[in-house]
This record gives C-alpha cells, structure tokens and sequence, in this order.
C-alpha cells in the first residue's frame, strides 16, 4: 500500500484491536476453511436421495436434518457455503476492476470522457438493481456463471463514483506533480501513483460488496432464478423451507442463520478496515 | 430556486434518453428479438405471418427508425401486448398492480420514520450508552438478515405455530361477504407481516444515517454555542440539532424508491400478494419481454422522478444547496 511498512504495521494492530472486526475475519476465515475442505464438516454426500428419510427433524445421523428428497441438511449447506464465497467474490472482483477503470480514467482526463462515463453511470443506477438482475436473467439461462456476472455487471457504479472521488482530489496532490516532473507518462502516474492510494476505499467497499452479492445471490436462488437444484446453495435449501413451511422448519432456519452469520461477518471486517484505515471517522 | 429546478430539471433528459436506449437494446437482445417468444414456440406460426409480424411491428425498417417508434410509444407507456395467454395491453396490467405495491410501500416508510428516527437520534444523542450499543448491534444484524428468510421465520411463527395471521395473499376467501368494517380489518390483518417486512430493510439504513448526521451536527460550533449560553439540553437536541440532522433524511425518501421497488419482488412473491413485484415475477418466470421491459422501464423512470424529487426538497429546505 502507500508508503512505509510502519503505516502497514498501524493499520494491521488497529484492525485486529478492533473486536468486532476480528470477530467478522474468524467468521470468514471459518467459511473458507469449510469451503475448502467440505469433507471435514459433513460426511454425507450432498446429492445422496435417501427416500426412506424424507423431512426427518435433526437427529445424531442428521445434524441438521434430512430435505424433502431425504438429503443431509448440514451436507448441504457445507457445499452451499462454496457457492456463496464464490459468487461473492467473482461478482465482487467484476464489479471492482469495472469501477476502477471506469473511475481512474473518468477521474484522471475529466472532461469529455467524464461527463459521458458518469452520465452512463447516473442512467444505469436509475434502474432498480434487482429488476435490472432480473431483467437479464429473464434473457439468459440461470446458472451460476450468468449470476455472477450479471451481479457483477449492475454492482460496479458505486464503485466507479468512489474511485473518481479519490482520483479527481489525488491527482491534484504534489506528488503527482512530482512524479510528472520526472516525466511519468499517464499509465505510470494512474497506476503506480493514484490506484495504490485509492486501495483502501476499494478493500471496504468490496469486502461489504460481497456482503451484497451473497445476499443477492441467496435471494435470486430462493426464488428459483438462481443457482439451480441439485447444485446446492443457502438460498435454493430455503426454497424447499418454504415449499414445506408447515412440516420442516429446520429447513427455513439453518441455511439463513448461515446466510445472516457470514454476511455479518464481511460487514464487520468491512467497517473495520473502514476504522482501521482512517481512525477519524471511527464510530459513525 | 426556480432556476435550481430548471437546471435539475435540464440533467435528467439525457437519462430518459438512456434508459429509453437501454431498454431498447434489451428488447431486441431478447432471443428471437421481440416477437420472438411469440412466434418461435408456436408450430402454426408460418415463415409468412411472421413477416407480417414483424411488419406489422416494424421490424423490418432500419434500427434507427425502430428505435424513434419505440421512444414515441414510451412516451405514450405503449409497452405493447403481454405474451401471457390475456394477452392484454401491458400498461393495463400494471396499472391494476400498481395501487397494492405503493400502499404496502408507504405503509411501511411511515413505519420506518416512526421507529428509525427516534432510535436514531437517542442513540447519538446517548452515543455509547447500553441503548446505543444494543441498536448498534440490532441495526448491524438488520444490515444482514436476507429479507426473504425473515419472512419464512415470521410466516412459521406467526402463521403456523401461533395462528395469529395470514400469511399469503391480501384478503380472505370470505372477505366478500364482510361488512365494510369487516373488510378494513380482514385486509389489515393480511398486510401485517408485508409492511412489516418491506419496512425492515429501511429500519436498520434510516437509523444508522440519523445517528450519523445527528452525531455530525452535535459536534458543530452552533450546538456548542446553544449549550454555552446555557439552553437546557432538551432545547439544544431538539431545536438546534435534530432539525439540521433530519434535512438529509428527505432525500433518503427519494433515493430509496429502487430499493423498495426491488424488496416487493421479493415480499410479494413470498406473501402472495397481486401487485407489481409480484407480476413482474410471473413475467421473468414466463419470459414475457413486453411485460418485462414496460416495468423495467417504469421501475427506471419511478426511481427518476425519486432523485428529482430528493434534490429539489433538499434544496428547498436547505438553501446552501442551492447557492451551489
């Protein structure tokens, strides 16, 4: 990041002082770890249809019980969890390099190619995100790839207006002015001197960004327009929750609690970083 | 002021022109292009009638051309004919839908103002307090509870297991035979657990931005000064620093109308209920373009007129804005 170790060292200490933060990276490191490693928290297979146990409540066999084709809940949502990390970050990472360049150049010429890429940005936040997502997927196949796309795709204007903010008041500094009298070209000032100066912004809008695209992405699968069955996802295990909202409520409670602790998780580091990164505006 | 609005005013037809674009474009990346879905799947559709289709719909002429017929028709919100099997006027079928979204919407953002906004102001007004931390904490878990899991929770506790209340549609299969007073409290009852979910979402943003802005202008020399010269404090919160606190607040108003909009997909899908986020659903489940592209394209311009309407009520409260 910018400038010396010891400024990498503040921000680390104040970061992990933070309890809340901390809290929210164990929450995330947590879900990585069974993401990467399924097999060590579940030991059924999350497609095995066991028509013997349909609807069965949690039990010593079923942790979390068995759905509506007599398959492991926990099995499930252990798979699930990798989906939603991975939506989460490929939306995240579209709509973060889009933004970026959007905002560097937009932010660094001004002028004409300003006023035409951030009047594409006010058009495309005038339409409501979830119909503009909703919108797409009614054209394309839903699938997970399409998904993390078209989230990405709509998710990067805030993003863009972020970077043009930072970039408009950094380029503007001296040692911009610095570098350009030692005969920096464009690409060198915007890459080596303005982008590293905009990271932090970037890292909290992205880590509470993947907050949102998992959250989209539960809500799109829960109304069958997202990941489709048997691939399994927090969002389509609740789907079943609702068809059988009378007889099985551990398939409407487990998957959310999972949905509620990781986005709380991405929010808190989030904030976090936010603190850590400028000590000014902690507490607001 | 006035020449404030007419500049305000000047900015947003370059956006109507983009949205107007946009939408145009989708339409005819819809596979098949717009009669598509139509004739494609219909064997008795020969290569001749859908000539005369596309004729008829102007297929056939230059983009450009197409794309001013289609800019004259949204002027007019000709969104054409639904691909359902009514297939009936799409302006037509949301104009029926739309009265039940905006009721549960503004229900629900009275609810919003009624509960964030003092939660908001004591908890910055007592910034640290038990109070604070305990909203603090109840706002950050409001920021990521799904919406959609919350209301399965409310339907099994309150539908199922207590029995207290409805939990799908907007009225019962005896509602007909009610009396008036009947009906008010039959369709009360049924719209409970929607206002209260389509409202959550706000709850946990309004409160954390009153708090915030509150905080802001406690720390402001005017404050200072109010309390100097010896105010009780009950004069300095409310007076002095609620009022200015509370100016932005009129432009979350105006910006949240894409929020709200995109939450009744949700809430009405889930609770059955007739409005626009639900018909809007059935047309994505149904790939009915026409219909589709008329709400996207109403949804565009609803959120339009939410921004134009947060920028001039914040400038009329706030003449700084103005001057700017």
């Amino acid at each position: 990041m910018s400038g010396s170790p010891g400024i990498g060292r503040d921000f680390a200490r104040r970061l992990l002082r933070n309890r809340l933060a901390a809290a929210g990276g164990a929450v995330i490191l947590f879900f990585f770890l069974v993401s990467a490693l399924p097999g060590l928290f579940a030991s059924h297979d999350p497609n095995r249809i066991d028509i013997v146990n349909i609807l069965r409540p949690p039990s010593a066999a079923h942790p979390l019980g068995t759905d509506d084709l007599g398959r492991d809940v926990l099995a499930r949502m252990v798979h699930g969890a990798r989906v939603s990390l991975k939506v989460g970050f490929v939306a995240v990472g579209i709509a973060t390099v889009l933004g970026l360049l959007v905002g560097l150049l937009s932010g660094f010429y001004g002028g004409w190619a300003d006023a035409v890429l951030m009047r594409f940005v006010d058009m495309m936040l005038c339409f409501p995100t979830f119909f503009l997502i909703l919108s797409v997927i009614a054209f394309l196949e839903p699938s997970i790839w399409n998904i993390m796309a078209v989230i990405g795709l709509t998710g990067w204007m805030g993003v863009a207006r972020l970077v043009r903010a930072e970039t408009l008041s950094l380029k503007e500094r001296d040692f911009v002015a610095a570098a350009r009298a030692q005969g920096a070209g464009d690409a060198r000032i915007i890459f080596r001197h303005v982008l590293p100066n905009t990271l932090a912004p970037i890292l909290v809008a992205a880590t509470l960004g993947v907050a949102g695209a998992i959250l989209t992405e539960s809500a799109l699968s829960f109304l069958g327009i997202g990941v489709q069955p048997p691939t399994p996802s927090w969002g389509n295990i609740l789907t079943t929750g609702k068809d059988n909202i009378e007889y099985a409520w551990w398939l409407s409670v487990f998957p959310g609690l999972a949905i509620l602790v990781t986005v709380l998780g991405y929010n808190l580091l989030g904030e976090g970083i936010r603190d850590a990164a400028d000590p000014r505006l902690k507490g607001r | 002021m006035l020449r404030y609005i007419s500049r305000r005013l000047l900015l947003t037809i370059p956006l109507l022109v983009g949205i107007s674009l946009v939408s145009f474009l989708m339409m005819h990346m819809a596979p098949g292009g717009p009669i598509g879905a139509g004739t494609d799947l219909n064997p008795k559709a020969t290569a001749e009638s859908r000539a005369r289709l596309k004729a008829y719909y102007g297929l056939d002429r230059p983009l450009h051309v197409q794309y001013g017929r289609w800019l004259g028709r949204m002027a007019t919100l000709d969104f054409g004919d639904s691909f359902s099997p009514d297939g009936r006027p799409v302006v037509e079928k949301i104009r029926e839908r739309i009265p039940i979204t905006l009721t549960i919407n503004v229900l629900s953002m009275g609810l919003i103002f009624l509960v964030a906004i003092p939660v908001g102001v004591y908890s910055a007004v007592r910034k640290g307090s038990l109070f604070d931390r305990i909203s603090t904490v109840a706002v950050f878990t409001g920021f990521a509870i799904p919406t959609f899991w919350l209301a399965l929770l409310m339907m099994i506790l309150f539908g199922v297991k207590l029995g207290w209340l409805p939990i799908s549609g907007i009225s019962s299969l005896d509602h007909e035979s009610l009396g008036t007073l009947g009906k008010i409290a039959d369709r009360g009852r049924h719209l409970v657990l929607p206002v209260l979910l389509a409202g959550f979402g706000g709850l946990a943003g309004m409160s954390r931005y009153t708090r915030s802005n509150m905080l802001e202008v406690i720390r402001q020399d005017y404050v200072a000064t109010a309390r100097a010269k010896g105010l009780p404090e009950r004069t300095v919160v409310f007076r002095h620093a609620m009022r200015n606190a509370l100016l932005p607040v009129i432009t979350i108003l105006g910006l949240s109308v894409p929020d709200l909009l995109g939450g009744s997909v949700i809430f009405e899908t889930i609770f059955a209920i007739p409005g626009m986020g639900q018909l809007f659903y059935q047309g994505v489940m149904s790939r009915d373009y026409p219909l589709i592209m008329g709400i996207l394209t109403i949804g565009a311009f609803l959120t339009l007129l939410g921004n134009l309407l947060a920028d001039v009520g914040y400038a009329l409260a706030d003449p700084r804005i103005r001057q700017g």
